[in-house]
């Protein structure tokens, strides 16, 4: 069972363990603590210790040299005042809304087509994975950087057939575009674990189906896509988290100043110049608080509308 | 053949399922249009793989070409090998390219044993040991795998150069020798479940103890998982660029991917030439890794997804 999958069911069932729990309780606690010592470690003095630390500088002034400085609120209501955190907002915003749906629907067209033992599969299955592998690399931001330069491969291309390319990168109307696309490129991860998910289709369902004289798309929009719910849903969760996070990209693409014209700034992006260009730390805190909550409120809309399209069949 | 018998099976005929169709009179036909969809399946196939794969293909060959080819050729043919890029990108920067490769093997080498370590023992807590509070942390645990690094990374960050390890390896290594990455530590637990439990009882029955059974029973049997976990930790840990920006800001101490980007800050736009050579060095461990780590690599993230 995937993590998303274990953690929604954890909500679902309470208590389904508590029995054997109980009955074993104390048994092994000072063992399992030694195990989880390194773990618990790391739980107290990297994730929580600095997330507790990360809230309360959230409402103080601090740039490293002097203490923090008390500020409560102020640091959120500068950020209503920040254009350029709220063209940050869009560009991420923009950046998930259609790059993620993108990806997920030529991972899942992919997918389709490379499923039901299709000769020369492992072979396929490396030529698009190895992008995704590559694609959070800076070397592939750089060559992306390249590609649709003014100058680049794609406008080469373009050239032969007699057309005149703009200089993507440096225009801000296809600058996050380019990014996007990239994204797209690195399809290959959710690939895969969709294609495991086909495999576990029963395909009786589809003899069954094919009896009764149902069409291609019948078969895909009654037997795969509900079957296949649990798995979109995962990806989709994943994918949404990982993309408000994406970073290397856009630094490097950009140059490291989400160019042209801001087009390509990121949040995070933002967040990296507040925090660690200006060293202004209690307002990179708060920015990092508002892109927890909105990653928060996009995976609690993703849990509570996965109520009326995903199929368990448990 | 009748018409009811042939429709529904003509447009689903695909090449795996075909033995299994009912024999009619009619197959024989469908079968050459089977064979038919395939190719063109096939030809697709070709086509969506040889865009994709393109732009890398493309790089290679540019850093084989001189400079001003670059901008003027779109094909992938080379009338001569011309090295110099290679070269020339070698020693652009202050230390010669392979000392940043040097400190990104310490960091990726830190890495994997850190995580190989921590994560398979709380795995093994979670997977095989009742305790107070288990189902508590299970949850927090999981609920880190989706937690934005940069909820943390300030005062992470002041922690660090406090105790002074900015500019050191430190920062890179030390979370993951404290099961930070906590996908790896779900990966392994659900790896060990897999594990059949009257292996433990039967070791348990014969005197062995938690830390017996762990690294005798479980650690052996779990080789699959602990490949995966180290094959995807080299190739995070190598690309990682976020984390050794900010750590990292000695020339010094540089690791491959920020060493790439002080060469892009540090060059004009006419070498990018011994950029693509150097973007080759760099992506060819992970290139490796990727080909002799595929199976582990396919099977880790396929079962991540698996309800």
């Amino acid at each position: 069972m995937s993590a998303i999958g274990e953690l929604s069911s954890m909500t679902r069932r309470k208590g389904a363990m508590t029995k054997e729990e109980k009955k074993a309780n104390g048994r092994d606690n000072k063992a399992a603590y030694v195990f989880l010592l390194p773990w618990l470690i790391g739980l107290v003095v990297i994730t929580v210790g600095p997330m507790l630390m990360s809230l309360y500088l959230s409402f103080t002034d601090y740039n490293l040299l002097q203490p923090p400085e008390w500020v409560g609120l102020d640091n959120f209501v500068r950020m209503f005042g920040d254009a350029r955190l709220h063209n940050s907002l869009r560009v991420t915003f923009t950046y998930v809304l259609v790059g993620v749906p993108l990806q997920l629907a030529v991972a899942l067209l992919i997918a389709l087509v490379l499923d039901k033992g299709l000769r020369g599969l492992p072979f396929y299955r490396s030529i698009f994975y190895l992008p995704s592998l590559l694609g959070g690399s800076v070397a592939v931001a750089i060559l992306w950087k390249q590609i649709f330069g003014t100058t680049g491969l794609v406008n080469q291309v373009l050239a032969m057939v007699g057309i005149e390319g703009p200089g993507w990168i440096s225009d801000p109307s296809t600058a996050l575009g380019s990014i996007i696309l990239l994204h797209v490129w690195t399809f290959g991860a959710p690939m895969i674990i969709f294609l495991a998910g086909l495999r576990q289709i029963p395909n009786m369902y589809y003899e069954a189906a094919e009896v009764d004289g149902a069409t291609t798309l019948q078969r895909f929009w009654r037997i795969t896509l509900p079957l296949l719910s649990p798995i979109i849903f995962f990806n989709l969760v994943l994918q949404i988290i990982g993309s408000f996070q994406s970073f290397t990209q856009a630094f490097i693409v950009s140059g490291g100043n989400g160019g042209p014209s801001d087009s390509t700034m990121f949040f995070t992006l933002y967040l990296y110049q507040k925090g660690f260009g200006q060293f202004d730390m209690g307002y990179a805190s708060a920015m990092a608080w508002v892109l927890l909550v909105i990653i928060g409120v996009f995976t609690a809309i993703n849990f509570i509308a996965s109520k009326y399209w995903v199929f368990y069949d448990d | 053949m009748t018409k009811l018998q042939s429709l529904p099976a003509a447009k689903t005929t695909e090449p795996g399922k075909a033995p299994r169709r009912r024999e009619s009179p009619g197959n024989l036909a469908f079968s050459r249009s089977a064979r038919i969809k395939g190719l063109v399946k096939h030809a697709i196939l070709i086509v969506v793989g040889l865009v994709m794969i393109y732009p890398l293909l493309w790089m290679v060959v540019s850093s084989l070409r001189p400079n001003d080819l670059i901008f003027r050729e779109p094909g992938l043919w080379l009338n001569s090998l011309d090295m110099t890029n290679y070269t020339d990108g070698w020693s652009a920067l202050t230390h010669p390219f392979g000392h940043y490769m040097i400190n990104s093997a310490i960091v990726v080498l830190g890495s994997i044993v850190g995580n190989l370590v921590s994560c398979s023992m709380a795995a093994y807590a979670f997977a095989r040991l009742q305790f107070t509070g288990k189902k508590l942390f299970f949850g927090i645990m999981l609920l880190t795998i989706m937690l934005p690094f940069h909820v943390v990374i300030v005062p992470q960050y002041i922690l660090f150069s406090q105790i002074g390890w900015v500019n050191t390896f430190w920062p890179l290594i030390v979370p993951k020798l404290l099961a930070t990455d906590a996908f790896f530590v779900f990966l392994m637990v659900q790896f060990i479940r897999g594990i059949p439990k009257e292996l433990d009882e039967a070791a348990r029955i014969d005197g062995a103890g938690h830390p017996r059974i762990f690294l005798r029973v479980i650690l052996p049997l779990m080789v699959p998982a602990l490949a995966t976990t180290t094959i995807f930790t080299f190739i995070w840990t190598w690309n990682d660029f976020f984390g050794a920006l900010i750590y990292l800001t000695d020339p010094d101490m540089f690791t491959v991917p920020v060493a790439l980007r002080a060469f892009v800050d540090s060059q004009s736009a006419t070498s990018w030439g011994s950029l693509f050579a150097m973007s080759i060095v760099s992506l060819f461990p992970v290139f490796l890794v990727f080909l002799f780590g595929q199976r582990f690599l396919i099977k880790g993230i396929a079962t991540t997804g698996i309800k």
